[in-house]
């Protein structure tokens, strides 16, 4: 009797220690830093085709200091099981010009973004499927801001302008 | 001397448990305050404009529905708005992505990715017909039950307006 009791103390101990290690890392993950593995031609050639692993922060986008050119993590407005990186070209209140589509004409529409959305483009216009599809996205699916690269260890660094 | 171990100890103590609170909060469930009357009667149904703050309902939302995203019509949800994302606002759901919804005025598609919310009280209630469909990614959780004022306590059930949704 007394065996069951020191092992199920343990467990109950080990146990504690698993739970916090979690929390904290759930709240590290979804208010401070978290990486993302991201793949897709979108945004050559600034990230690659076959996939790099970026560091995401989630602060500047709470507390309001993101800007156009930012690169950033959103949730897809078309799928929300699904995140998209791409570039943010305008904010709220400024006005966007784009084409369409530029493999086949030169014509382009221009709207300003309404009060709490950005404008996001992928930076291979070709084949992104961005704001010029779907439209502003709501400032509130913007879930971070990508600042830097660390795989592959060829291309580790911090993303400029 | 004692004091600043003490003072790390409750701090250490604090932490942990702030940091499991707010794990619990975001994966799990939290309460919250309802205001306004724009769900009335379903949540504060005295119509009194100096509602003070003691006396909202309170509300369990339930965050298991962010696993899936999978709703169905007449969900109570808790978003953030498509125009301030500090806000929040509680709607129910009216349509579902590919519905089509009836207005007063037309027929709108509720697209991919997207649903349409309105208020239980039309008449007072800015929703879904004033800022369009809204993605399901602001989607912050699910009203399950009331908990505050006592005699309301109870599970907020399923309302499905009739003739208004032709599904797909």
């Amino acid at each position: 009797m007394r065996q069951w009791k020191i092992i199920a103390k343990e467990a109950m101990a080990r146990a504690s220690i698993i739970t916090k290690f979690l929390c904290v890392l759930h709240v590290t993950n979804s208010y401070v830093l978290s990486s993302n593995h991201v793949l897709g031609p979108s945004m050559l050639p600034t990230l690659s085709v076959t996939g790099d692993v970026v560091l995401v922060e989630h602060i500047s986008h709470r507390l309001g200091k993101l800007g156009s050119g930012d690169l950033v993590l959103v949730r897809s407005p078309l799928d929300p099981k699904k995140s998209l990186t791409k570039r943010i070209v305008a904010m709220e209140g400024d006005k966007v010009t784009f084409s369409l589509d530029p493999s086949r004409s030169h014509s382009s529409r221009s709207l300003v973004v309404p009060k709490g959305h950005v404008w996001i483009q992928g930076d291979n216009l070709y084949v992104s499927r961005d704001s010029r599809q779907f439209g502003p996205l709501p400032y509130g699916l913007i879930e971070g801001k990508v600042f830097m690269r660390v795989w592959p260890p060829s291309s580790f660094g911090f993303f400029g302008q | 001397m004692g004091t600043p171990s003490v003072l790390w100890n409750v701090a250490k103590k604090c932490f942990t448990v702030g940091v499991i609170t707010l794990t619990v909060s975001d994966l799990f469930a939290s309460i919250v305050p309802v205001r306004g009357a724009s769900m009335s009667p379903t949540f504060n149904p005295k119509t009194n404009s100096l509602l003070d703050s003691l006396s909202d309902d309170r509300v369990l939302v339930e965050k298991l529905c962010l696993r899936n995203y999978k709703f169905s019509h007449g969900d109570v949800i808790v978003f953030s708005s498509p125009n301030n994302h500090k806000e929040k606002h509680v709607k129910r759901i009216v349509g579902l992505p590919g519905d089509w919804v009836g207005t007063i005025y037309d027929v709108v598609h509720v697209p991919e990715g997207h649903c349409w919310v309105e208020g239980d009280n039309s008449a007072s209630s800015l929703d879904s017909r004033s800022f369009g469909p809204v993605p399901l990614g602001l989607v912050k959780g699910r009203i399950t039950h009331i908990l505050w004022p006592p005699q309301r306590v109870g599970s907020v059930d399923r309302k499905i307006p009739q003739n208004r949704v032709s599904s797909s």
